[in-house]
């Protein structure tokens, strides 16, 4: 019986990847991208190129890099497309991802180009810090928006305010990074002491909050404005706030993972998530796109949200994560249980 | 009997469970188209002696040899004997016929003679009506007789049945222990059967093996059993058994109490302590007056109270001698009549000297 | 009959009669193993992996490090050092900062304490073995070759850890408070929902065995409704009950619901049906005679009630504490969905691997976890043994009768008690239709289109009909037959005793950490089983291992109730075991077996924590989706894949109902006198 149970599936499996390499190489990819795009993305990526499959494994950042670290010894995935430069900075550390310099990678921003070279990631989009601020629900408490960070760390906001817990967000991360850089480290801890008294609770994943202001479930929850964006699109009350200090971002990037079975297939998808028809591809959700001069405004989004972009220091937040992760655990995390 | 071939042997057999010794040292042969019954109270190790001989429970000592061959080692399957259990373990799914049938179904039978075989086998033990239902739908009884008719289909040459009427009711015992009996005797198979009512192992048995506490006590006819009882434990399990503690005079004579009783001739040396016993249906009823020539063994005694049981009257005697509290005596009906016994008045009874059995003390147990 | 006397006794010497082990004998000992095989595969080495995780600490090693400094001028004068002996005089970085986690950095800077990015000087580094490693910016360097930098990238240098064992995880683990308070938190609750569940679901199970109350298969039918469901349902409904815009928010009284209330309110829902199930047992088996005998010494019903009723029930009660205490210390959806900043053990096993990617400390939490859990189930299990004692004692059922003002308040309560769990599932179908709460209260069914959406859309929903039904065929097929040859095997004794252990065993382990011990052991390159990784095949082993315990004591019961003999008797005719267990043992236990397939479906349909952490983007799982689609905010559709799950387990249970029914009829006429 276990001897049926065990060989069956490898059979079929068999079957599979032998019914299938004649006709198309099946790419394993696996993404933080929204879940409403990610079809949008393939289909996309298959009229230039039909004879390559994608088989998306699609979870949040946090998610999908633990699952990129646990399968270090043993990779499923091809390609990384659409997950945190944070996380790929991460694997790349490990030695997990493969240096390769993608066609046209010329033509990006730096910024959006891995500093070694060849370059084991490139950059798509960036993901950048917001403020979602639900207007409705503000007028009935009385509350005034907040211009900056600062201003929301006025107690006028005690217990209106929901952002991402940076151990389980990449978003809550990259708040906390981006607040270490612009304030320095000690007075961006003190900066999330005083914030830390206005929060409601921290949750797990980044779009979260957002998406509880939009339901009117809080006031104000720190997100991303891509999330805002949609959610206001939904007919949500929602002001989007770019504090004016700067703000934080993330890029959602792509690498080649080490050791890849159809390497031949994972350039060729590399080569084209650089192009100009991938940028315009992503700036139908983000309006920071790694190719200069392609970005179109998108509804929505704030204005000015480039410009607030701060300079942002990958290698500072990867290599001092687990730093700040313990800090930010041991003054936030067991403080807020005596609630 | 005795003469037929040996067809189970049974060899220095010991079981132990743990520390738990079930089996002591258990000898026996039994004989080709005998009827034996393993008779003992509850726990004596009756049924293990018999799963061993199946070979369902393993001994850890001696050897099993049935026709010849030394079985001792040999898993059920590959040893030839049918068994009835207790609960008859019937196939609840099954019908009857099916569950006769079970047995048969890869002898390299046809289906044709299979079902002929079913039906003969419903025909012996009388249900040709009943092949269709299932065990549920049958009494007690019935369920037994097919269980029996299951077991020996295959022509087994040993038939195992462990205590197959205990779940029976009284009268449903008392006429399915004629019809096994007769049907084991028709069949002539050789035939084990465990029970621990003394009745039925006397009614049905051949001989009867009388285990205690994982030994032989006594191996016999059941005349012998209940007539000789060999031990204090046989005497005492087979029927009632009234005893007293002795004091060997002579050859021919003892002291109950104060009493002197001649008794059977004895290997006792005087002045022996031993226990005499005698059954209640052996004390012999005679009128206050009675003192017939020569006879000895007579005592008077008073008529305590009575009971009565259908054919006889359980009487309990008084004799301030005897240092026992009561003498229990089974009186024929006839007897009471003829002698107008009433409770509290003193009578005569007479113990005949050769239906006194004595005993060694020491051999007394609790 | 003198035991002391016959102990003494002992077998004669000799040979130890030896059986020859029969063909069938040979078959189910082969079988047997091979079930073994299966549990310890997929239960005791899971399990060992994440033990020996626990101990796998990361340490970094300065003895591997190597360090020159140039002069100004750029040449390499100095003798090169190693981080050993720097440390040693600098006393830069302390012994317990060098125990570190798998991610961890030490900066190199932290050797030249007069560092200065703009000094001319160079720096060169190497490793003294080739395990050793460090980073340059963010590029991965090992082996003993130079690296020669300047020094503004010399402060760019980390050094990485290497991989040892010992306790230092355990340690770590119980010096940081947020960690440690979550024992405390997990306990609280588990205690408080453990007190209101079976007072709840006694007093539930006392109205319909004690009293004359009404509509009592109906309220039956109610209390079994949370089974049907995936536990973190019930912290969704809370969220539209009683959240910041709940419909009745103002009952909190600017109370929040996010943390231990909404905890307790949800775990008391997903309990309820299982302490209910136990105390009903319980109650029924209590013997109608002592309630004669209490009413003829005129007995107060209050008196009756101490003395006769919660005597006979206390095991019952003290199993179905234990249950449930179990249920909710291991559970991982409600704490996650409704508990906001409450940390609970189950929850920090999630952040610590998905959030820091601290798989080691998430083995860590996993044993702490486990030992409340074992614990209770050990309690559990003495407790059903003396319970099962009680049970074989000929009992007459009770028979209530009415008490007309009794048994009106028993239907209030009873109808309160089902108000709050219909109540809970009506507003989970209500949030699901509506378009956009609270602002656009109009009814459609966008919520449905889960394509939209986190989750792995519709896809999860068809992955878990076929999880649920593979895992009912493969699992009935092993678990009833290993029951089997458990229960009807000749000697072997010890592997037989064994495999009841190991057959315990899944109860006691909460099903994140089994979820974590298969990435372990499943995951690994070395382990030729890794095929199975990241296919249906993994989630199903999981799912049948998960659910083993339950269903491998129905099947134990079920074939402990067959005549004990049969297989003698079948030897006796020279019929082998197997013909026994297709044409008798398979169908006369038909109904435990079918009773076992329904739990492993419905256990599948809705379990999330064994394998939140093994599925994958073709395996997505609806009860997975329920919990990425409120982890994304999408509450309403998590709520829509929620009723999704509802629906399917209650038809699957309608179905089975009717499939048992007509299965009966047909194979077991036998049973009808």
């Amino acid at each position: 019986m276990l001897r049926k149970l065990l060989l069956a599936p490898v059979a079929v499996s068999l079957l599979a990847a032998t019914s299938l390499a004649g006709a198309a190489t099946e790419l394993t990819v696996y993404t933080a991208v929204e879940a409403e795009d990610l079809k949008r993305y393939a289909e996309t990526f298959n009229e230039d190129h039909p004879d390559i499959t994608i088989n998306w494994v699609r979870d949040s950042t946090g998610i999908v890099t633990a699952k990129l670290l646990a399968e270090k010894n043993n990779p499923q995935a091809d390609v990384v497309w659409g997950l945190a430069a944070t996380s790929l900075l991460l694997l790349k550390s490990e030695g997990m991802l493969e240096a390769y310099a993608p066609a046209g990678v010329e033509k990006l921003d730096p910024k959006f180009v891995d500093k070694s070279d060849p370059p084991t990631w490139t950059g798509m989009d960036a993901w950048v810090a917001s403020v979602c601020y639900n207007t409705v629900e503000s007028e009935k408490l009385g509350l005034s928006p907040p211009a900056s960070w600062k201003d929301l760390a006025d107690p006028m906001y005690k217990g209106h305010v929901i952002m991402p817990n940076p151990n389980s967000s990449g978003t809550g991360f990259l708040d906390v990074s981006s607040w270490l850089q612009m304030f320095g480290e000690e007075d961006g801890w003190k900066y999330m002491d005083a914030l830390h008294e206005n929060i409601a609770r921290y949750t797990h994943s980044g779009s979260k909050p957002c998406k509880l202001a939009a339901a009117g479930e809080i006031p104000i929850g720190v997100s991303f404005a891509f999330r805002g964006a949609k959610s206001k699109a939904a007919g949500a009350p929602l002001d989007i706030i770019v504090p004016s200090e700067g703000v934080g971002w993330d890029m959602e990037a792509t690498a080649i993972v080490a050791g890849t079975a159809n390497l031949d297939a994972a350039k060729t998808l590399v080569d084209w998530s650089i192009t100009e028809k991938a940028n315009k591809m992503y700036n139908v959700g983000y309006a920071v796109v790694g190719m200069p001069g392609i970005a179109q405004p998108v509804k929505y989004f704030p204005e000015g949200l480039l410009d607030a972009m701060i300079d942002n220091d990958f290698e500072f937040a990867a290599n001092n994560r687990k730093r700040i992760l313990a800090e930010w655990q041991s003054r936030y995390d067991s403080k807020s249980e005596a609630k | 009997m005795s003469k037929s071939k040996s067809y189970l042997q049974i060899d220095n057999l010991w079981k132990a469970f743990g520390d738990f010794v079930a089996l002591q040292d258990v000898s026996l042969d039994v004989f080709e188209g005998e009827f034996v019954c393993f008779l003992g109270p509850s726990g004596c190790g009756k049924t293990t002696l018999l799963r061993a001989i199946a070979g369902l429970d393993l001994q850890s000592r001696g050897s099993v040899i049935q026709d010849g061959v030394d079985v001792s080692e040999l898993p059920p399957a590959q040893r030839d004997f049918g068994i009835v259990f207790q609960s008859y373990a019937l196939f609840p799914n099954l019908t009857i016929r099916k569950n006769i049938a079970f047995g048969l179904e890869n002898a390299g039978r046809d289906r044709a003679s299979i079902n002929n075989r079913v039906e003969e086998l419903l025909q012996l033990v009388g249900l040709p009506e009943q092949g269709d239902k299932y065990p549920a739908q049958l009494s007690g009884g019935q369920q037994q007789r097919i269980a029996l008719a299951r077991a020996i289909a295959t022509s087994p040459g040993l038939l195992l049945l462990d205590e197959p009427l205990s779940a029976l009711d009284a009268k449903v015992r008392v006429r399915l222990r004629h019809e096994i009996k007769a049907l084991q005797r028709e069949l002539g198979v050789t035939t084990i059967m465990v029970t621990h009512d003394q009745e039925e192992a006397l009614a049905m048995a051949d001989r009867i093996v009388v285990i205690n506490e994982g030994r032989i006590e006594q191996v016999g006819t059941p005349t012998e059993i209940y007539q000789n009882p060999q031990t204090l434990f046989v005497a005492d399990f087979i029927g009632e058994m009234n005893q007293f503690e002795a004091t060997i005079d002579d050859q021919r004579q003892l002291q109950i109490g104060s009493s002197r009783f001649s008794c059977r001739s004895h290997e006792f040396t005087s002045g022996a302590q031993v226990i005499a016993a005698i059954r209640p249906d052996n004390i012999v009823p005679q009128p206050l007056d009675y003192k017939a020539a020569g006879e000895v063994n007579c005592h008077r005694v008073v008529l305590k109270d009575m009971e009565f049981l259908g054919s006889f009257w359980r009487c309990r005697l008084h004799n301030e001698n005897f240092k026992v509290n009561h003498l229990i005596a089974d009186f024929s009906a006839n007897a009471v009549r003829r002698l107008n016994l009433q409770p509290d008045q003193s009578m005569m009874v007479q113990l005949p000297e050769d239906t006194m059995i004595i005993y060694a003390r020491d051999e007394a147990r609790v | 009959m003198n035991p002391a006397a016959k102990g003494k006794l002992s077998l004669p010497a000799g040979r130890d009669i030896k059986a020859v082990v029969s063909r069938d004998d040979h078959m189910m000992r082969w079988w047997m193993a091979l079930i073994g095989v299966y549990l310890i595969v997929t239960l005791a080495m899971p399990l060992y992996a994440m033990l020996s995780k626990s101990v796998s600490t990361y340490r970094f090693d300065l003895q591997q490090f190597e360090f020159q400094v140039s002069d100004e001028a750029g040449d390499f004068t100095s003798p090169p050092v190693l981080a050993s002996s720097l440390n040693q005089t600098l006393g830069a970085v302390s012994a317990q900062a060098l125990n570190t986690s798998a991610d961890g950095r030490l900066a190199a800077t932290e050797f030249f304490p007069d560092f200065s990015f703009r000094s001319p000087v160079n720096y060169r580094i190497r490793g003294t073995s080739e395990q050793a490693a460090y980073l340059v910016g963010s590029s991965l360097t090992t082996g003993t070759e130079w690296t020669e930098i300047d020094s503004n990238t010399f402060r760019r240098v980390q050094l990485r850890p290497v991989a040892s064992t010992g306790l230092g995880n355990f340690s770590t683990y119980f010096s940081t408070p947020a960690l440690m308070g979550s024992i405390r938190n997990s306990l609280y609750i588990a205690v408080i929902s453990t007190l209101i569940t079976v007072t709840l679901a006694f007093g539930f199970a006392y109205a319909l065995s004690r009293s004359c109350v009404r509509y009592k298969s109906t309220f039956r039918l109610i209390a079994m409704i949370p089974i049907l469901v995936p536990s973190l349902l019930p912290g969704i409904a809370l969220i539209y009950l009683f959240g910041n815009q709940g419909m009745l928010k103002e009952l909190m009284f600017g109370g929040t619901i996010y943390g231990p209330t909404g905890i307790v309110l949800g775990s008391v829902f997903f309990t309820f049906p299982h302490a209910f199930l136990i105390i009903s047992t319980a109650l029924s088996i209590s013997d109608a005679r002592y309630y004669e005998a209490a009413v003829s010494l005129r007995s107060s019903p209050w008196r009756t009630f101490r003395v006769v009723t919660l005597p006979g029930a206390r095991y019952g009660i003290i199993s179905a504490a234990f249950v449930v205490f179990n249920l909710v210390i291991t559970d991982f959806g409600l704490p996650k969905v409704i508990g906001g900043q409450f940390n609970v053990l189950a929850v920090d096993i999630y952040k610590q691997v998905i959030g820091q990617q601290n798989f080691e400390m998430g083995a860590v939490v996993s044993v702490v976890l486990i030992i409340p859990a074992i614990l209770a189930f050990t309690i559990d299990r003495i407790v059903q043994r003396k319970q099962v004692a009680l049970l074989s004692a000929r009992a007459v059922p009770y028979q209530p009768s009415p008490d007309k003002k009794a048994d009106s308040i028993w239907l209030v309560y009873c109808a309160m008690v089902s108000v709050f769990i219909v109540g809970l599932i009506a507003v989970c179908q209500y949030a699901a239709l509506v378009k956009f709460w609270p602002y656009n209260l109009t009814l459609s069914l966008n919520n449905y289109q889960f394509d939209q959406m986190d989750g792995g859309g519709w896809a999860s929903y068809f992955n878990s009909i076929k999880l649920g039904l593979l895992t009912a065929v493969v699992g009935t097929c092993i678990v009833f037959f290993g029951a089997y040859l458990v229960e009807k095997s000749n000697g072997f004794n010890t592997g037989r005793g064994l495999f009841q252990m190991v057959a315990m065993l899944p109860m006691a382990i909460p099903g994140m950490v089994l979820g974590l011990a298969y990435i372990f052991f499943f995951n690994s390159p070395a382990n030729p089983l890794n095929v199975i990784y990241g296919t249906m095949t993994i989630l199903v082993v999981c799912t049948v291992t998960h659910f083993y315990t339950v269903s491998h004591l129905t099947a134990v019961t079920a074939l402990k109730q067959m005549d004990r003999e049969f297989e003698a008797v079948a030897a006796s005719l020279k019929q082998s075991a197997l013909k026994v267990f297709t044409r008798v043992t398979i169908p006369v236990c038909l109904p435990a077996i079918l009773d076992i397939s329904i739990y492993l479906f419905v256990n599948a349909m809705t379990t999330v924590s064994a394998v939140v952490f093994l599925y994958s983007p073709k395996t997505t799982l609806a009860s997975i989706a329920v919990l990425n689609m409120d982890d994304a905010g999408d509450i309403a559709p998590a709520a829509a894949m929620g009723m999704m799950i509802f629906y399917t387990n209650a038809g699957a249970r309608i179905l089975h109902l009717f499939a048992s029914r007509k299965i009966l009829k047909r194979t077991q006429a036998w049973r009808q006198r």
